[in-house]
């Protein structure tokens, strides 16, 4: 055992780039070689120890080793407690790696391994290695989000290490937010006027947090004597609430806007089958359920591909969910035509047997959609405003998807016969137009879109049974807000929507924001009982 | 004459069948199991349903109690709340059940409470509560919130150093009261009315984003900030995924949770949740025999290797285990018999040490914290040194901190106020 320790350890001293203090000091080595070795049986708090002696003796040649750890990926083998870093490959073999060069082992078996246990003060821990490791040999990028996280902590000795970065010769980008912490660092320990005011002036509109935090305790801090220095940092202040009081008003944009584009995906379809066609299909619902199943079962079958199971599955939820709204045309609602309260229960009904079919085949349980790589995470702007990706998509998602069904509807001659039949079903009939296929193919229209809706959801919210019903009730409240049978309608109420809700939720909370924007619609409707665009002429009638 | 015998065959076969079922129900002991089978509280319920009639089904294979086998009739309440108070009468006055194991939510038990003392049933309630309730006929098996909430907070403020708290929780009695409790907890403990957020949502809310952005701007005010979360169900996937995605990370805030196990981690990507904690009496990652045994138990009743365990089963576990000894120190499955019998009954927990029932209905158990892996199960960080006994009355609360529930004479009282030496009225 001790020999492959030692082996393992000589792999990665003699794959270490030439000139760093670990090659040119040998007498680290077996420290750090030793250290490694008590890593698999160490307790937790043990594990936090020699994670700071492994700093100390390995210094940057430890960050392969620290990110695996906080990744969770660190595992020693049982038989020779040699570390390894392990993950699952696509056909979810667990796969191992050498942590100090990156070559490939053989595939593990799990019970032959035994994970090394992490919790949250040991990740901080890490991070916080990582984060100094960065600051001297990471990319630019690192190191610009290394001297983020050190603004936290302007201890001397982080201090010390900005300066050899510095020194080191950092970017422009990395240069000014050192600035920055020089500047905090002058504020909180000269008592040089002059020096404490320029000091002010730089950290002046800056959005960082710990900026804001610093300003605001030397503005509370009765010890504080001099009133320049509080007006100046009260000016500053200002400035930054100024600023940050701006981005929280685009950052609630965006999440109205997202919201909405939710409700727009949600209803777009009904406004299809219940705007164009009439229909009032409680079971629209189940169509978005079926939607995001059809994601699930997509990725079960290609578990290789999840980054690009997205796409696939939008068609496909397009087919099943339009081929099951044909289905329901055909067999239930031609059959109940003008007459709306025996639609609505032969709906409902189709709605719970859809629901008891998804939990008979798939279980109660919600289903596990994962969410591609390109879907997490965010888009970050500055400190107190960031996108988050899926959102973002979703938002465009929903406006192409508005925009292909435009199309649709405007130049296809499937299109020009469903506005045909929706205005004037006998005319159309006397014109040759088969008024039962475009019926189908327009319910199949409008629930494939619900379909398409799904795959979007599925990426927000949990893929289960109920799924369609907590949409249901948003989505006609957007159809009718927007004006029945209006597409352009649908669009702009569902965004007012979206915006009215979230920029309610922060002085009302969520619950009460819901009530307040149900409450208002009401009110509308009863003013204008047609909606925001009431369709005009005789086909209204 | 074909006829005369038809009807007399159906006569005799009738008759047989009424015989035969009075037999039969002589000869067992019927245990009702009242938990929803579909609607949304299905993905829970359904669970510990299993979980009895596998009890049920061990119990029989020990030969059964009182030298009778136990019989498990099983109704669906359906997740309706009024519903649950129906099927219980039903469960009392047709079938005639000796014990029940039933509800998950507080509403559903808060309906069923009087439909139990009017027929004076037995219930076994398995799931972690508000609090400030003690029935006669109800034993709670699950956690009150001195089990599980202010241990919780304990941990995060000890040893996490917390100093800013934001408490969310869905919009119903259970995260009310607990926050209710905890926020006065919070300020007996010197936290200043502006370093606590209280924020609840609708059920099922999957719309984060203005929340989280508000618990991140909460969060950089440069003290160390936790969430306290009860939020319930389904709403914990997105909220956790929004979290993950606006880049608020198990380090910087850490979530804990009261209603987040490993059923409900097991249907999602845990990749985002690592880190994050919960607080349960019980943990399916917690090494005992005892444990290992269960867990074993479970996977071959189901068929399903996949299948996780988690508190409420560790409850319903305890608490049919502690009933069917209560039954055989009786003597006899009449209820005020077994009530009386099991004050003071005792039985292993799967995670070692041991469960005991106390004169307010409620048990002594341990309470530990786990960090969510990524395999969905927890890797416990704490857990108190001795079991915690059961408060059924908070004593943070200006309306209940007088008050106690005991069940032994003299007192024989669910809220008996300790003030005025009196039991504030309740039945019985």
């Amino acid at each position: 055992m001790k020999f492959l320790l030692h082996s393992l350890w000589l792999v990665a001293a003699l794959l270490l780039p030439a000139g760093s203090p670990l090659a040119q000091t040998p007498p680290t080595a077996p420290a750090v070689g030793e250290l490694l070795q008590q890593i698999p049986n160490a307790s937790l708090k043990k594990t936090g120890e020699l994670v700071q002696q492994l700093e100390q003796a390995g210094g940057a040649e430890m960050r392969p080793l620290f990110e695996a750890m906080l990744a969770g990926e660190l595992y020693a083998v049982k038989e020779s407690d040699k570390l390894v870093a392990v993950t699952k490959d696509r056909a979810g073999r667990l796969v191992g790696r050498e942590i100090f060069n990156d070559r490939k082992l053989a595939a593990f078996a799990s019970r032959d391994l035994k994970k090394i246990r992490v919790n949250n003060r040991l990740r901080s821990q890490l991070r916080d290695a990582i984060a100094r490791i960065d600051l001297l040999h990471g990319s630019e990028e690192q190191q610009h989000a290394a001297v983020l996280s050190i603004l936290d902590d302007l201890s001397s000795q982080n201090m010390r290490l900005l300066r050899s970065a510095e020194t080191a010769g950092a970017s422009a980008q990395v240069q000014e937010v050192i600035a920055l912490a020089d500047a905090m660092v002058q504020l909180r320990d000269s008592r040089v006027l002059e020096e404490r005011l320029a000091a002010i002036e730089i950290m002046s509109g800056r959005l960082e947090a710990p900026v804001r935090n610093q300003l605001q305790r030397l503005l509370n801090d009765d010890g504080e004597q001099e009133v320049a220095v509080k007006a100046a940092a009260q000016k500053a202040l200002d400035k930054i609430a100024g600023r940050v009081e701006f981005y929280g008003q685009m950052e609630q944009l965006f999440f109205g806007l997202s919201l909405g584009s939710v409700l727009l995906l949600a209803a777009i379809g009904l406004a299809i089958t219940f705007g164009v066609m009439g229909v009032i299909n409680m079971a629209h619902g189940e169509m978005i359920m079926l939607g995001a199943y059809t994601t699930y079962v997509i990725q079960q079958l290609m578990p290789g591909a999840i980054e690009y199971s997205l796409l696939l599955a939008v068609p496909a939820a397009f087919l099943v969910s339009g081929g099951v709204g044909v289905l329901i045309e055909r067999g239930v609602i031609r059959h109940l035509q003008g007459r709306p309260l025996e639609t609505l229960l032969a709906t409902f009904g189709l709605s719970l047997i859809l629901q008891q079919a998804v939990r008979s085949i798939f279980s109660p349980l919600n289903m596990q959609v994962v969410t591609p790589g390109w879907m997490s995470g965010s888009l970050v702007i500055n400190p107190v405003f960031s996108l988050t990706y899926n959102r973002l998509y979703i938002l465009l998602f929903a406006l192409a998807v508005f925009a292909a069904l435009v199309a649709i509807l405007k130049k296809s001659s499937l299109g020009l016969n469903v506005r045909a039949v929706s205005q004037n079903r006998d005319m159309a009939k006397a014109m040759g137009v088969r008024t039962e296929l475009v019926d189908a193919m327009t319910f199949g229209l409008g629930s494939g879109i619900a379909g398409v809706a799904g795959v979007a959801l599925s990426q927000l919210t949990n893929v289960g049974p109920n799924l369609g019903q907590s949409y249901i009730i948003d989505s006609f409240m957007v159809v009718v807000f927007g004006g029945v049978g209006n597409l352009l309608g649908t669009l702009v109420g569902g965004f007012s929507l979206g915006v009215a809700n979230k920029f309610l939720e922060p002085a009302t909370g969520a619950v009460l924001a819901n009530i307040i924007v149900l409450v208002c619609l009401i009110l509308f409707i009863q003013k204008r009982p047609k909606g925001l665009f009431p369709q005009r002429g005789r086909a209204a009638e | 004459m074909k006829l005369k015998k038809f009807v007399a065959g159906l006569a005799f076969a009738a008759g047989t069948s009424v015989i035969s079922s009075a037999v039969l129900a002589a000869e067992t002991i019927k245990v009702g199991v009242l938990h929803s089978l579909s609607g949304t509280m299905a993905i829970s319920e359904t669970t510990l349903k299993d979980t009895v009639l596998m009890m049920v089904d061990e119990q029989n294979r020990k030969g059964g109690l009182l030298g009778k086998k136990l019989e498990a009739v099983v109704v669906d309440p359906a997740s309706d709340w009024p519903l649950f108070a129906e099927k219980a009468r039903e469960l009392l006055t047709k079938d005639k059940v000796d014990v029940i194991f039933g509800c998950w939510t507080s509403v559903s038990r808060k309906s069923v409470l009087p439909v139990i003392e009017e027929l004076n049933g037995l219930m076994f309630y398995p799931v972690q509560y508000e609090g400030e309730e003690s029935s006669k006929n109800v034993f709670y098996t699950g956690a009150s919130p001195n089990q599980q909430a202010i241990p919780a907070v304990d941990y995060l403020m000890s040893d996490l150093e917390v100093e800013r708290w934001v408490l969310a929780g869905t919009d119903y009695v259970y995260p009310r009261t607990t926050n209710k409790i905890l926020e006065a907890y919070l300020e007996s403990k010197g936290v200043a009315k502006e370093d606590i957020l209280v924020n609840y949502t609708p059920f099922g809310h999957s719309d984060w984003q203005s929340i989280v952005s508000d618990i991140k701007k909460f969060g950089s005010a440069g003290k160390k900030t936790a969430v306290v979360s009860t939020i319930n169900g389904d709403a914990n996937v997105p909220f956790y995924k929004e979290l993950a995605n606006q880049g608020v990370s198990s380090e910087d805030i850490p979530v804990v949770a009261f209603s987040v196990g490993e059923e409900e981690l097991s249907g999602i990507d845990t990749g985002p949740l690592v880190g994050h904690l919960a607080a349960w009496n019980y943990f399916q990652g917690i090494d005992s025999e005892a444990n290992e045994y269960f867990v074993q138990q479970w996977k071959k009743f189901i068929g399903d290797e996949k299948r996780v365990t988690n508190d409420p089963m560790e409850a319903t576990y305890i608490g049919f285990n502690m009933w069917a000894k209560a039954v055989e120190k009786a003597g006899t499955t009449n209820v005020d018999a077994v009530e009386q019998a099991m004050i003071g009954i005792e039985f292993p927990n799967l995670t070692g040490g041991v469960a005991k029932m106390n004169k307010n209905h409620h048990l002594s158990k341990p309470v530990f914290i786990g960090e969510i892996q990524d395999n969905g199960q927890f890797e416990v960080v704490w857990a108190t040194d001795d079991v915690v006994a059961g408060d059924a009355w908070s004593d943070f609360l200006p309306g209940s901190k007088d008050l106690i529930a005991d069940w032994t004479a003299p007192i024989k009282c669910g809220n008996y106020n300790t003030e005025s030496k009196a039991c504030s009225g309740q039945a019985k």
